[in-house]
C-alpha cells in the first residue's frame, strides 16, 4: 500500500518534471510579453520528432541528439518569433490566440505528412531501460533519468534568473515592462532569449516525453492542455510557480489514474478550473 | 431597425437550395445548424468580447438533451428544442457566475476547461449519454406533422426556420439597449464601471442567451441526424465554430453565416481529403486571416465598400 | 456633499495617500494641485472604488460608500472623467451618451425592445451633448473625434449619470489652443448645484474656476484655502508654484 504509493508519488513528479519542462518557456514568455501562444507544445513536437529522425535515419544516441531536439525546438520558435508573434504583441487576446491556434493546426498537418499519423517509437540506451530497487520498491530508470535533468534544469534556471545580469533584466521586464525599457533595459532582445530557450526547453521536453507518453502529430493539441493548466495554475512568469503546479498536476493526474481510473481526465480538470477560481493569477502570479 | 435590400435577398436565397440543389439539403441543414451555432458565439465574443475556447459545451448540453428526451419516449421535436434551450440555458447561466470574473488567460482557460470538463464527463457517464458511442436509436417524430424525409427536405425547412428565428432575436438583441451595453463593454469596461453599469449582470444574460441558442442548435443536430456524438462536446467543435465566426466576422450578426456556409461547404468539397490536411488549410487561412483580414470577410468587404465610397 | 475621513493607501512602502481627510460641500468648486507624483489621481481612484484603501472612509451625502463597488458608487451619485481618454472608441458620441442616460435609468437590461423605441433617453443625450456645444459631431464614432471633443465627451458621459459630484481628472490636458475655449465654456456652465472636484496643472483653468484649492504633496495634503491664500502661502510657493504665477 504504502510501496505502490511511493510509486505513484514518485512517478507523478517524474511526469510533473516533464511537465515543467514542456510549460516553463510558456510561463516566462507569457509573463514577460502578455504574448499568449497556443503553439508552444508545437516547439515540443519539433523537438520530439527531431530526436526520433536522428535516432532513426541517422542512428544517433540517444543522449546526443537531446541538445538537437533542444535547438531546434529554439529555432523554430525563434524564427516564429521573428517573423509572425513579433507584428502581434499589441493585439488582442483574440487575435494572439487564433494566430498560434493557426499554427497548430499547420504544425499537426505538417508533421502527418512527414511522419504519418502513427505513433513513434524509440530506443532508449539499456542504462536508461529496466528499473532500480531501493528499499523493496523499484523505480523506473527512465523517470529517474527525467527527475535528474527535471531538478537540473530548474536549478539552472533559477541560478540564471536570480544571478545573472540577463536574469535580472528578465525579472525586471515581467514585473514591469514600462519601467524595465524606461531603465534602458533592452527588453526586445531580453525576451528573443527567452522565448528561444522556452522554445527549446520545450523541445527538450518533448524529446523526453517519447518514452513516457510516445508522440504522434496530435501532440501539440493534446499536450497544451496540461502545459496551459500548468502555466494557468502556476502563475505567469514564475519558475517557481510552474515548478509547483507541474509536480501538483503530475502526481494528481498519476493518482487519479492509479486509484480513480473511471475519472480520466475530470479530475485534473476540475483542479484546474477550482485553483483558477480561487487564485485567477495562478498560485504564484503577479495580482 | 429597417432591413437592408442585401438581407432580405440573403433569406431568399437560403430558400434556393429546397429549388436548385435538391441533392444537397441535408448538406444545407448542416450549414444551418452551424450557422446558429456560430450565431451564439457572436452574441458573447463579437458584441461583449468574451472570448470562449469552450462553447461546444452549450452545444453538447442541447445535443444530449434532445437526444435522451427522444431516446425515453419522447420523440417530438419541438418540446424537444424547449428541453434543449432550458438545460443549455441552465448550464449556461450557473457557468456564467464563474466566467464572468475573469479576463484574458484566465478567461480562455476557464472557458476551455469546462468544455473539457464536460467532455470527460459525458464520456465517463457513459450509462447515461453511450459514452464514447454516443446516444443512437432513438426516432424523432414529426415537426408540426411533417415527417423527416429522406430528402432531408423537412430537415432543411425545420433547421433553416428555427435558424431564422433565433437571427431575429439575435438582431433585435443587438439592436437593443441591451445589445448596446454589451458593446460598451466590449469597447471599453472601465468605462462601463465609470458610468454605473452592472458589467457582469449584464454579461451573465449574455453568456445565458448565448448558451440557450448553441443548444438550441445542438438539438437541430440530434433531431436531423438522430444520433448524438460525444463529438459535439468535444474542444475541436468549440475551435470550429470560433474559426468559423473568425472567418465570417465576429460582431456583424452575418459573420456567423457567412463563415458556416464558406467553410461547410468547402470541407464537403473536400471531404475526399485526409483531415490533417484539411487542418493544414484551416490553420493556414487561421494564420491569413489574423495578419491581414482581422476582422474576417465581412470586415473585408465593408472596408472594401467604404473605400470605394 | 463629500468627505473622506484617514484615507490611506501604500503600494508596499510607497505611501500614495496619506490620512487624507476631505470635505467638500455642496455647489462648491475645488482645485486638487500638486506636483506629478503628488497621488491626485490615486485620490481619485480612491474615491470611486477604482483602487481599495488601506484605511479611512468616504462619505457621500452622509451615506458611508467606502465599501461600494465603483458602479454603485456612480448610481449614488458620484461620476467622474479620466485623464487619458477612457471612451468607447467604435460607438458614435449619441450611442455612447444615450448608454449613459440608459444605464441610469436601468434600461440597459431590456434586450427585447428595439434602441430607437427610447426616445426620451436619445432626447436626453442630444440635449447633453448640446449643451457642451458638440451637437454637431453626434454622429461621429468617437475614435474619429477631435481630441478636444473627445475630452467634452467624456465630461458628458459623465453628467449622463446625473451626479451629485463630479470628480475631473486634468480635464484640459493635452487640449489645444483652439479647442479649450469650448472646455473652458463647458465647466463654467456646470450646474451650481454639481460639486466639482478637478486635478489641473494649468494654473489659469484653476484660478478661473476654483473657488477653493487644495495642494497634495507626497500622498499629503499640505494645505487647502481660498485661491489668494494659496497664491500667497509661503510653503505652496516653496513646494509648487513658480515665482511667475505669485503676484
Amino acid at each position: 500500500m504504502f510501496a505502490s504509493a511511493a510509486g505513484v508519488l514518485f512517478d507523478g513528479f517524474a511526469y510533473g518534471m516533464l511537465l515543467f519542462l514542456l510549460s516553463v518557456g510558456l510561463s516566462v514568455t507569457l509573463g514577460m510579453m502578455n504574448f499568449v501562444n497556443l503553439a508552444h507544445c508545437s516547439f515540443a513536437m519539433v523537438g520530439g520528432y527531431t530526436t526520433v529522425s536522428l535516432m532513426t535515419k541517422l542512428g544517433w544516441p540517444f543522449l546526443a541528439t537531446l541538445p538537437m531536439a533542444f535547438a531546434a525546438g529554439a529555432a523554430v520558435s525563434l524564427l516564429l518569433e521573428k517573423t509572425l508573434y513579433r507584428r502581434l504583441y499589441r493585439a488582442t487576446d483574440l487575435d494572439q490566440c487564433l494566430l498560434t491556434i493557426g499554427i497548430v493546426f499547420v504544425s499537426i498537418a505538417v508533421f502527418a505528412w512527414f511522419y504519418t499519423t502513427e505513433q513513434q517509437s524509440i530506443r532508449v540506451p539499456e542504462y536508461l531501460q529496466g528499473s532500480v530497487h531501493v528499499a523493496g520498491m523499484s523505480f523506473a530508470s527512465y523517470r529517474i533519468f527525467l527527475v535528474v535533468i527535471g531538478l537540473a534544469t530548474t536549478a539552472l534556471l533559477i541560478f540564471l534568473l536570480e544571478r545573472t545580469r540577463f536574469g535580472a533584466r528578465v525579472r525586471a521586464a515581467v514585473d514591469n515592462q514600462r519601467m524595465a525599457r524606461g531603465l534602458g533595459i533592452d527588453v526586445d532582445r531580453a525576451f528573443m532569449i527567452t522565448f528561444a530557450l522556452g522554445g527549446g526547453l520545450a523541445g527538450l521536453g518533448g524529446a523526453l516525453s517519447i518514452q513516457v507518453v510516445g508522440l504522434d502529430p496530435t501532440f501539440a493539441l493534446s499536450y497544451l492542455v496540461y502545459v496551459l493548466i500548468v502555466v494557468a495554475v502556476g502563475g505567469l512568469g514564475s519558475i517557481g510557480g510552474s515548478f509547483a503546479a507541474a509536480t501538483v498536476l503530475g502526481i494528481s493526474d498519476m493518482a487519479g489514474k492509479y486509484y480513480f481510473p473511471w475519472l480520466g481526465a475530470f479530475l485534473i480538470y476540475l483542479v484546474m478550473v477550482a485553483l483558477l477560481m480561487w487564485r485567477p493569477a495562478g498560485l504564484f502570479g503577479k495580482r | 431597425m429597417r432591413w437592408h435590400p442585401l438581407e432580405i435577398v440573403f433569406w431568399l436565397c437560403t430558400l434556393l437550395p429546397f429549388v436548385v440543389t435538391p441533392n444537397y439539403l441535408s448538406l444545407a441543414s448542416q450549414i444551418a445548424i452551424t450557422a446558429l451555432f456560430a450565431l451564439s458565439l457572436d452574441l458573447i465574443l463579437g458584441y461583449a468580447g468574451i472570448v470562449s475556447l469552450g462553447h461546444a459545451a452549450f452545444f453538447g448540453v442541447g445535443a444530449y438533451s434532445a437526444g435522451l428526451l427522444a431516446k425515453h419516449y419522447w420523440g417530438e421535436p419541438l418540446s424537444g428544442l424547449i428541453v434543449a434551450a432550458l438545460a443549455a440555458g441552465l448550464v449556461g447561466y450557473a457557468t456564467s457566475h464563474i466566467i464572468v470574473r475573469f479576463r484574458h488567460l484566465a478567461l480562455i482557460m476557464l472557458t476551455m476547461g469546462l468544455g473539457l470538463l464536460l467532455h470527460e464527463a459525458a464520456n465517463s457517464a457513459s450509462a447515461l449519454t453511450g459514452g464514447v458511442d454516443g446516444l443512437q436509436g432513438f426516432k424523432v417524430s414529426s415537426v408540426l406533422g411533417f415527417r423527416f424525409d429522406m430528402f432531408g427536405r423537412t430537415a432543411y425547412a425545420y433547421s433553416l426556420a428555427v435558424l431564422f428565428i433565433c437571427f431575429l432575436v439575435s438582431r433585435r438583441i443587438v439592436h437593443s439597449p441591451f445589445g448596446l451595453a454589451l458593446r460598451g463593454i466590449r469597447e471599453n469596461g472601465t468605462r462601463m464601471a465609470a458610468i454605473g453599469a452592472p458589467s457582469r449582470a449584464h454579461l451573465r444574460k449574455a453568456y445565458t442567451i448565448a448558451a440557450v441558442m448553441a443548444g438550441i442548435a445542438g438539438a437541430l443536430l440530434t433531431h436531423t441526424t438522430s444520433t448524438v456524438s460525444l463529438e459535439v462536446l468535444s474542444f475541436g467543435r468549440s475551435a470550429d465554430v470560433l474559426v468559423i465566426l473568425i472567418l465570417g466576422g465576429a460582431g456583424r450578426l452575418y459573420g456567423g453565416v457567412i463563415g458556416a456556409i464558406i467553410y461547410m461547404v468547402a470541407r464537403d468539397q473536400f471531404s475526399g481529403i485526409n483531415p490533417q490536411y484539411w487542418y493544414f488549410w484551416i490553420g493556414l487561412l487561421l494564420v491569413a486571416v489574423v495578419m491581414f483580414l482581422p476582422n474576417g470577410i465581412l470586415g473585408g468587404l465593408s472596408a472594401l465598400y467604404k473605400k470605394s465610397q | 456633499m463629500l468627505s473622506t475621513r484617514n484615507l490611506s493607501k501604500s503600494f508596499g512602502s510607497l505611501l500614495v495617500a496619506g490620512n487624507i481627510d476631505l470635505d467638500l460641500p455642496q455647489g462648491v468648486r475645488y482645485a486638487l494641485i500638486g506636483p506629478n507624483g503628488a497621488g491626485k489621481t490615486t485620490l481619485i481612484n480612491l474615491i470611486t472604488g477604482m483602487l481599495r484603501p488601506d484605511a479611512g472612509e468616504i462619505r457621500l451625502g452622509g451615506e458611508d460608500i467606502t465599501s461600494f463597488r465603483p458602479e454603485a458608487r456612480v448610481r449614488r451619485g458620484l461620476a467622474r472623467t479620466f485623464q487619458i481618454n477612457t471612451l468607447f472608441p467604435q460607438l458614435t458620441m449619441l450611442e455612447s451618451v444615450t448608454l449613459a442616460v440608459l444605464e441610469r435609468n436601468n434600461d440597459s437590461r431590456i434586450w427585447w425592445r428595439r434602441l430607437p423605441a427610447y426616445r426620451p433617453a436619445i432626447d436626453e443625450a442630444h440635449q447633453i451633448i448640446g449643451s457642451l456645444g458638440l451637437e454637431s459631431a453626434s454622429l461621429r464614432l468617437t475614435r474619429e473625434l477631435a481630441y478636444g471633443q473627445q475630452r467634452l465627451l467624456e465630461i458628458a458621459l459623465a453628467l449622463a449619470t446625473r451626479p451629485r459630484v463630479l470628480l475631473l481628472d486634468e480635464p484640459a490636458a493635452g487640449v489645444p489652443k483652439d479647442e479649450s475655449a469650448a472646455l473652458f465654456s463647458a465647466i463654467a456652465g456646470l450646474s451650481q448645484e454639481l460639486t466639482v472636484l478637478f486635478i489641473e496643472h494649468d494654473m489659469n483653468v484653476v484660478f478661473r474656476f476654483a473657488s477653493r484649492i487644495l495642494v497634495m504633496v507626497g500622498g499629503r495634503v499640505l494645505v487647502q484655502g481660498t485661491p489668494e491664500e494659496i497664491a500667497h502661502d509661503p510653503k505652496v510657493r516653496e513646494v509648487y508654484l513658480g515665482k511667475k504665477h505669485v503676484a
